[in-house]
């Protein structure tokens, strides 16, 4: 395992996308190929089953240790990964064993059969003769998630790199439905068993935020105006029976979107359509946060499918039976499109409005509306403009509702976990209700590493109550909290509910009683 | 009478009071937080030898460090290791504490009770600081900076073997080796690791501090002082050390090539490596790791043991658990390292 552990330990040293990717191509350079293809699965997130039960682990590892369980959880909490507590309190190892990365993963494939003596013999004598970062790469080779700092446009980019293979092609056949041990190196880099032509996407067009006044662009009718949703921007493929869904960070997330798939299946011919991928219930559009409970998900089950439908808003054709229209006016493809998807009705798939108004002034009230619908606002493309293969400035702009604000006093604070389990970074905020605090909404994001470091400290002097990873601090803090929307709420204390609460700054020239009050922020419901 | 800070031993030959550790039958502190007579001093960072005390006593190598960052007209007594001071009939010597160079442990004796404050500790000599020393003693205060047990260092020359391969395969890519460190101890010992691979540039707060020991005998590896303003250039491809309050500066953004490591025992976990906007982590510390502090607590022999800063609640509920008395102390110890390194860096001549 010791190119794998170096491979892991050169990614480790650096945060550097391209030294990560020449570590990658070291270690493609170094590894024997059955080691490549289980590389690139666990890189992929095909891990095989868990065989070994993590409460079995850390008990055989207390008693190794003899360490009380509650000092065992105490650790646990400040790493936030088991597997890394599980090799950091390990005593060193008294023996040296080498294998490849397929020989493990072989004989770990192999516990599902065992005893549970025998996988405990097995893990035991694993621990004591891996050092220190293999016994972890085992630990997380036992099934646990195997997250690196790696994503996978850097392994793509790697591989491309490495083989001069194209990128979608890769990605597509990474993809695709293969087991390590069934297919070779050269087999899934060669893309051999797939056609990588069904699945080439087009780069997408990419709109800037509106930075002019609207009586500058001309002519209000040489304006196409749609709704600005906030869901997973995605480039649907069907080609020769083969449907493919390409989001903008270039991954395929066709199966995150079964309904989609099928629907797009049950169409005749062959298209390519640029569209927002929405959650839809009722004929509401909903959070986006409810969408992304879906996302990344080993399996998505009936009930999630069932609670969070979907749906994709489309806006644009790019192709149709093999002939790319990129270079037509917005116009034309709009109205080839409307043709397309008028003669099959497709469920699920929705064309974007278009919305229509006289003049300048009246799009502007629009704008200002959106958020009543759960729209961010409005994307405004020009009729004659060809489908850019980027983001150039002019042609498609997009205009957004601007966020609301609210001054808001720190005073909960939680660690994060995994790469910010060391620091305070979950946040839970008060406004003032009367002569108390009332706790309105928690955010995670918004302030940079530095001020992490800072509002921890502050935690770690001031607070006053503990309750399980949750401290109670000092109300004294006050940060500007910004948000898409409110309404009220029963389930909430206050009353109300934020949408897409986030830290817009600190507001150290701020103190408690500057706060915002909470009668004040409920006359922002409109 | 402070009622936070009650005295707990019978013979109270020290107490815990809003001013720091304080022996009543001596009249002197340990490492005070405000203003008062006699501080005896267990090492020179910021967090433990504040200013404002009328008289400073501390081990010979911490004297020029004191005069550095506090002022150079500070009434200061120096002693060696082992040195006994009578004051006001409390026997008070220094001990090595392996921490830094010239840090020590307080022990106080007085009618044959003995207490030893051990300020900051470790057990692994890191081949600079004179090596950790045990005093056995009936009350013990010690810190918990990593009383945890996943804290556990490697070997000091295991460890200057993963730094000497991280300067070389920065080299063999052509990359600036620059490391994050606390000026007084980390960075000493970073060059001590490091020596002979390649020029070593420090910041100027660290090179103050070198010429502190310098004037105290100690030999340091060649080191230039780093000019970050004129001539930059001239550090590319080499080896850079700097304070952890440049981290993220536009200083080092500016190095060119730069590959940056943070030289710190929490450097330990993942998480915490890969959250800092550096390259690498290096679990280096200057501190006892788990094993340390239960070597040295259990050693003592101590009938009853202080916990101050650290992993104060975990440490003393663990020792109380093995059957060796604890609680915990709660100090200003352990929390301005960071913000007195800025103040260092802040100066004009920068």
């Amino acid at each position: 395992m010791k190119h794998f552990a170096d491979l892991i330990n050169a990614l480790e040293t650096t945060n550097k996308t391209n030294a990560k990717i020449d570590a990658i191509i070291d270690y493609l350079e170094r590894a024997p190929d059955e080691d490549k293809v289980w590389f690139i699965a666990l890189f992929t997130g095909k891990r095989p089953k868990r065989n070994v039960n993590t409460n079995y682990m850390k008990e055989w590892a207390l008693e190794i240790t003899q360490l009380p369980f509650w000092l065992f959880q105490e650790s646990y909490s400040s790493v936030g990964d088991l597997g890394e507590t599980l090799s950091l309190i390990l005593p060193p190892p008294e023996q040296k064993i080498e294998r490849t990365l397929s020989e493990w993963m072989t004989d770990i494939l192999h516990l599902k059969d065992k005893t549970e003596a025998e996988k405990k013999a097995f893990v035991l004598q694993s621990w004591n003769g891996l050092d220190y970062t293999e016994r972890l790469i085992f630990n997380k080779l036992l099934g646990g998630s195997f997250r690196i700092g790696v994503s996978d446009k850097t392994l793509i980019n790697a591989l491309t790199k490495f083989s001069g293979q194209e990128a979608s092609t890769l990605t597509h056949s990474l993809t695709g439905k293969w087991q390590p041990g069934e297919i070779s190196f050269q087999e899934l880099i060669s893309a051999e068993k797939i056609n990588p032509d069904n699945s080439k996407p087009y780069p997408f067009c990419l709109a800037y935020p509106l930075e002019k006044g609207l009586d500058e662009l001309g002519a209000p009718e040489e304006w196409q105006i749609e709704y600005k949703w906030d869901g997973i921007r995605g480039q649907i493929i069907k080609r020769n029976d083969e449907v493919f869904i390409w989001s903008r960070g270039e991954e395929l997330v066709t199966e995150q979107f079964p309904e989609i798939r099928d629907a797009v299946k049950m169409m005749k011919g062959s298209f390519v359509l640029d569209g927002e991928i929405l959650a839809v219930k009722d004929g509401n559009i909903l959070n986006f946060n409810e969408l992304q409970k879906r996302l990344n998900r080993k399996t998505l089950t009936k009930k999630m499918l069932a609670d969070i439908p979907i749906e994709v808003f489309v806006y644009d054709l790019l192709e149709l039976e093999g002939t790319d229209l990129r270079e037509k006016p917005m116009e034309a493809r709009r109205a080839m499109l409307e043709e397309l998807l008028l003669n099959e009705h497709p469920e699920k798939i929705r064309i974007s409005q278009t919305i229509t108004f006289e003049n300048w002034d009246e799009l502007n009230s629009i704008q200002e509306k959106s958020r009543e619908i759960n729209s961010e606002g409005l994307m405004l493309k020009q009729k004659n403009s060809p489908y850019h293969a980027g983001r150039k400035k002019g042609d498609w702009w997009k205009w957004k509702v601007s966020p609301l604000t609210i001054d808001a006093v720190l005073i909960y604070a939680q660690k994060g976990s995994g790469r910010r389990s060391a620091y305070y970074t979950d946040y839970t905020f008060a406004v003032k209700n009367r002569d108390s605090l009332v706790t309105i909404a928690k955010a995670y994001s918004g302030l940079t590493d530095k001020e992490i470091m800072e509002v921890s400290k502050f935690v770690n002097k001031n607070a006053i109550e503990k309750f399980g990873p949750v401290r109670t601090v000092k109300a004294e803090l006050v940060f500007e909290i910004a948000f898409e929307g409110i309404g009220f709420s029963s389930r909430h204390k206050s009353g109300v509910a934020l949408r897409f609460p986030r830290i817009v700054r600190w507001r150290r020239d701020k103190t408690v009683d500057e706060i915002d009050d909470l009668e004040e922020i409920k006359k922002l419901i409109q | 009478m402070n009622v936070k800070y009650k005295p707990i031993t019978p013979l109270k030959l020290i107490t815990f009071t809003k001013k720091g550790i304080y022996c009543p039958q001596g009249k002197f502190y340990i490492d005070p937080w405000r203003p008062v007579d006699l501080a005896v001093i267990t090492h020179g960072h910021a967090d433990h030898a504040r200013w404002g005390m009328k008289k400073y006593l501390c081990h010979h190598f911490t004297k020029p460090v004191l005069y550095q960052r506090i002022g150079p007209d500070i009434e200061c007594q120096s002693v060696e290791y082992g040195e006994i001071v009578h004051i006001n009939g409390v026997k008070v010597s220094l001990h090595p504490a392996g921490h830094i160079i010239g840090s020590a442990q307080i022990r106080l004796e007085y009618k044959g009770f003995v207490t030893v404050v051990s300020g900051d500790y470790k057990i692994q000599d890191d081949g600079l600081s004179t090596p950790f020393e045990l005093v056995r003693c009936n009350e013990f205060v010690t810190e918990s900076t990593f009383g945890l047990p996943i804290y556990n260092w490697l070997e000091v020359n295991d460890l200057n073997k993963k730094l000497q391969s991280w300067v070389l395969k920065n080299q063999e890519n052509s990359k600036t080796s620059v490391f994050i460190g606390y000026s007084l101890g980390k960075a000493q010992r970073i060059m001590k690791a490091v020596e002979g691979l390649g020029k070593t540039y420090v910041h100027y707060s660290i090179g103050k501090l070198n010429k502190a020991f310098e004037e105290s005998g100690i030999l340091l590896p060649d080191y230039k002082i780093a000019d970050f303003r004129e001539n930059i250039k001239e550090l590319q491809h080499e080896i850079v050390i700097v304070p952890p309050a440049l981290l993220d500066s536009s200083i080092i953004r500016k190095i060119p090539d730069a590959a940056t490591a943070i030289c710190s025992g929490w450097m330990q976990v993942r998480g915490a490596r890969r959250w800092r906007s550096a390259d690498a982590g290096f679990p280096i510390s200057d501190h006892a790791d788990w094993k340390g502090l239960l070597q040295a607590v259990k050693a003592t022999e101590a009938e009853k043991v202080h916990v101050t800063h650290g992993q104060t609640d975990i440490f003393s509920k663990y020792l109380n658990e093995i059957g060796i008395k604890a609680d915990v102390i709660e100090t200003l110890f352990g929390e301005d390292e960071e913000e007195s390194e800025k103040e260092i860096i802040e100066t004009p001549e920068l």
